[in-house]
């Protein structure tokens, strides 16, 4: 009987959580106040106002319980004559299991014990009497109050207000057409269309690639794999438009020709599926799942030509810049290797950049074609950001946050412009202006992630193949007649003086 | 000294002292890294270091160092001992004190580098390229992990050996596991003589 009188009361005393109403003070209470505002004001500091009602609260909650003990803990060091428990801290059941076990009956049998300490093991992840847990006290945690956890602002952002200075033009909010692309492939590493200067936009359907004529509207399967398990992983148009590249996901890069509709190589040299393409006049670089960028020279029978080395995971932005200098690659390693033409002293490739800020994968890559050496990069779901680097110097001119997984960035020829493709939340494509980075205009219509992007030859059209199975045309930067015929003018008048001067 | 020690890695190969300090090391990136990408403390009072050939993020914030500092202090000893065999990162609500998400690093000492005065033969680069995965998959786990909705705060705990003092500053505390949890194990890297496995557990979103 005396055994349950002894638990109720140790119940009873566990349980106390409120301070008893009209006791007299604790003496370290007496003594905070004879020393006037010394020791407690320390110890009440580092606390949030909030945290105090934790104190007088039903449930134990662990992070304020701490700086709760501390308070008890530096006035008993100053009276020290008495241990004050913190009971928030305390494994309430631990401690009263350990405590009723003493009274049970030792008659296990030696295979219970084993059965129980093997269970104990499995449920604890470690054995409980041969394990300590330590956590450290005294926390300075809990950031700022009023500070809204990152992710959520992230991922619940709204539509932004529209920027109150008026756009110098008009920027329409819908796409010129919506095209079916039935069956494309919602891989985020693969770059499946590309729009060719011969002005026919070519479109990877899962096995097939498939031309879209802009000016008449004609549709033509160009190829379709023989394998049903092999799928088209890239797409790249040569300069002139007359040949397409193909990268399979049986790590073939294939070179086709149009007007014939077949298929002039079959260039094998990689190992895994090619993801990205680039041309550079008659060199083909293709980027693999490996890591591995291959450059191949399409005019003779040993295309491989070189391999450059600089990535340790699946290459997904490749581009050569306008000028055909340097060659940038992005992976899902979070790199960025800017390479030079040529090879260095040793016959190696090494690159001349590598630039390690992003926090995700890199598929959009672009050079600036109005400013020499100037790149722009965004990153995946994990980073988000836009960045502007000059590659000779290696400095990052800008950064942006874009609150969404990047898939693509192009340059715009007509206006000091670029654009950006995104995912999750609004799978909208964002204008912004350069240098300032501000926001010119976001175009939004796609139901799911943006996946790809690609721009017509005359530079007014923007093409967008997102995971819903569309392609939306978005006339984003539209020529003014009058500055149009302006730029024709400045065209035609450098013609003239180059033809002065050939006399 | 410390550039003595830094040489004697580079060239001797692994000691038991320099092993521990790669991998408190490691701790602190990765607490950092964790403590950023889950949005436990505002974005910019995080500033860009470079660490292990990437870029990482680590926090400004005085005391949050300090608090990490005395932990990657306290976590050396223990490691150069080989009495420490998990460190855990418990993610908790503010509010409602709920664990939502639980880092785990698994420690597996070799008991006999304490012994044999030898250093181990590996590369500081190899081991600086598999520390350089685990902290790229640490990151990318934002990809799947559910969103933490509510302010949250971070506790550590340390399991180590049983009749180990407890020093000043620290206290006995339950596991705090998550009562739905689903698990992901990510990659692990090994000095030779430290191997550190790196899992984590988060709540089971209610709604599939």
């Amino acid at each position: 009987m005396a055994q349950f009188l002894f638990e109720a009361d140790l119940h009873g005393l566990l349980k106390l959580d409120t301070p008893i109403p009209n006791a007299p003070p604790a003496r370290w209470q007496r003594k905070a106040k004879e020393s006037g505002p010394g020791p407690s004001p320390v110890g009440v500091s580092p606390m949030k106002p909030a945290n105090r009602s934790y104190s007088s609260s039903k449930t134990p909650s662990k992070t304020p319980g701490k700086s709760g003990s501390k308070i008890q803990s530096t006035p008993t060091k100053a009276g020290g004559d008495r241990y004050i428990p913190n009971r928030s801290t305390m494994q309430m059941d631990m401690a009263n299991f350990l405590l009723t076990k003493e009274n049970d009956p030792a008659e296990e049998s030696p295979t219970k014990k084993e059965q129980q300490k093997a269970w104990a093991v499995n449920l604890n992840g470690f054995d409980v009497e041969e394990t300590k847990i330590l956590r450290l006290s005294g926390k300075p945690q809990n950031a700022p109050e009023g500070y809204q956890n990152n992710l959520k602002v992230l991922y619940s952002q709204k539509m932004t207000p529209g920027s109150s200075r008026k756009n110098s033009r008009y920027i329409p909010s819908m796409p010129d057409r919506i095209l079916d692309a039935p069956e494309i492939r919602n891989d985020y590493y693969l770059n499946l269309i590309d729009w060719s200067s011969q002005n026919f936009l070519a479109v990877a359907l899962d096995n097939s690639v498939y031309l879209w004529n802009h000016a008449s509207g004609e549709i033509i399967q160009l190829l379709q794999m023989e394998h049903p398990d092999v799928y088209i992983s890239s797409v790249s148009w040569i300069k002139e438009g007359n040949y397409l590249a193909v990268g399979t996901s049986s790590a073939e890069v294939q070179l086709w020709d149009i007007q014939q509709q077949k298929r002039l190589r079959n260039m094998t040299s990689h190992c895994a599926r090619v993801g990205t393409l680039s041309w550079n006049s008659y060199i083909l670089s293709s980027g693999a799942r490996t890591g591995h960028i291959h450059h191949h020279d399409v005019r003779v029978a040993e295309h491989h030509v070189a391999t450059l080395a600089g990535h340790t995971q699946e290459v997904c932005g490749l581009k050569w810049s306008l000028d055909g200098r340097y060659l940038a690659s992005g992976g899902n390693d979070n790199l960025v290797n800017v390479w030079p033409c040529t090879q260095g002293g040793g016959g190696d490739f090494a690159p001349v950049q590598t630039f390690t800020q992003h926090q995700g994968a890199v598929k959009a890559v672009a050079w600036c074609p109005w400013q020499m050496n100037v790149l722009a990069t965004g990153g995946g779901t994990s980073d988000r950001h836009i960045r502007i680097w000059n590659v000779c110097s290696g400095a990052c001119l800008s950064t942006v946050d874009a609150h969404s997984q990047v898939c693509s960035i192009l340059w715009s020829t007509n206006y000091k412009e670029f654009i950006s493709g995104h995912g999750f939340a609004q799978n909208q494509l964002v204008l912004w202006k350069y240098p300032t980075m501000t926001k010119v205009a976001e175009l939004q219509g796609h139901t799911a992630r943006i996946l790809n992007l690609t721009m017509s030859p005359d530079g007014t059209t923007v093409a967008s193949a997102a995971a819903d199975e569309t392609l939306r045309l978005w006339r984003c930067f539209e020529m003014d007649p009058i500055k149009k015929k302006e730029k024709e003018k400045a065209n035609s008048a450098k013609s003239s003086i180059i033809h002065q001067s050939i006399r | 000294m410390a550039a003595q020690q830094q040489l004697g890695r580079e060239h001797q190969g692994i000691t038991l002292r320099g092993s521990a300090e790669l991998v408190a090391e490691f701790f602190s990136y990765g607490i950092n890294s964790i403590l950023y990408q889950r949005g436990i403390y505002p974005p910019d009072t995080f500033t860009r270091v470079q660490k292990y050939g990437i870029t990482l993020l680590v926090t400004t914030d005085p005391e949050l160092a300090n608090y990490l500092n005395n932990v990657t202090e306290q976590m050396k000893e223990w490691l150069y001992k080989c009495i420490v065999q998990r460190l855990v990162v418990v993610i908790s609500s503010i509010e409602s004190g709920e664990v939502l998400e639980r880092w785990q690093f698994d420690i597996e000492c070799d008991k006999t580098a304490k012994d044999d005065n030898g250093p181990r033969e590996k590369s500081q680069k190899a081991i600086q390229d598999e520390i350089r995965s685990v902290i790229r998959q640490i990151t990318a786990t934002v990809t799947f992990l559910p969103l933490l909705e509510s302010a949250c705060a971070f506790d550590l705990l340390i399991y180590t050996d049983k009749d180990l003092a407890v020093p000043e500053k620290w206290e006995e505390s339950g596991p705090q596991f998550i009562a739905n949890s689903e698990e992901v194990r990510l990659r692990s890297f090994t000095t030779t003589i430290h191997k550190v496995n790196t899992t984590v557990a988060y709540k089971k979103d209610s709604v599939p």
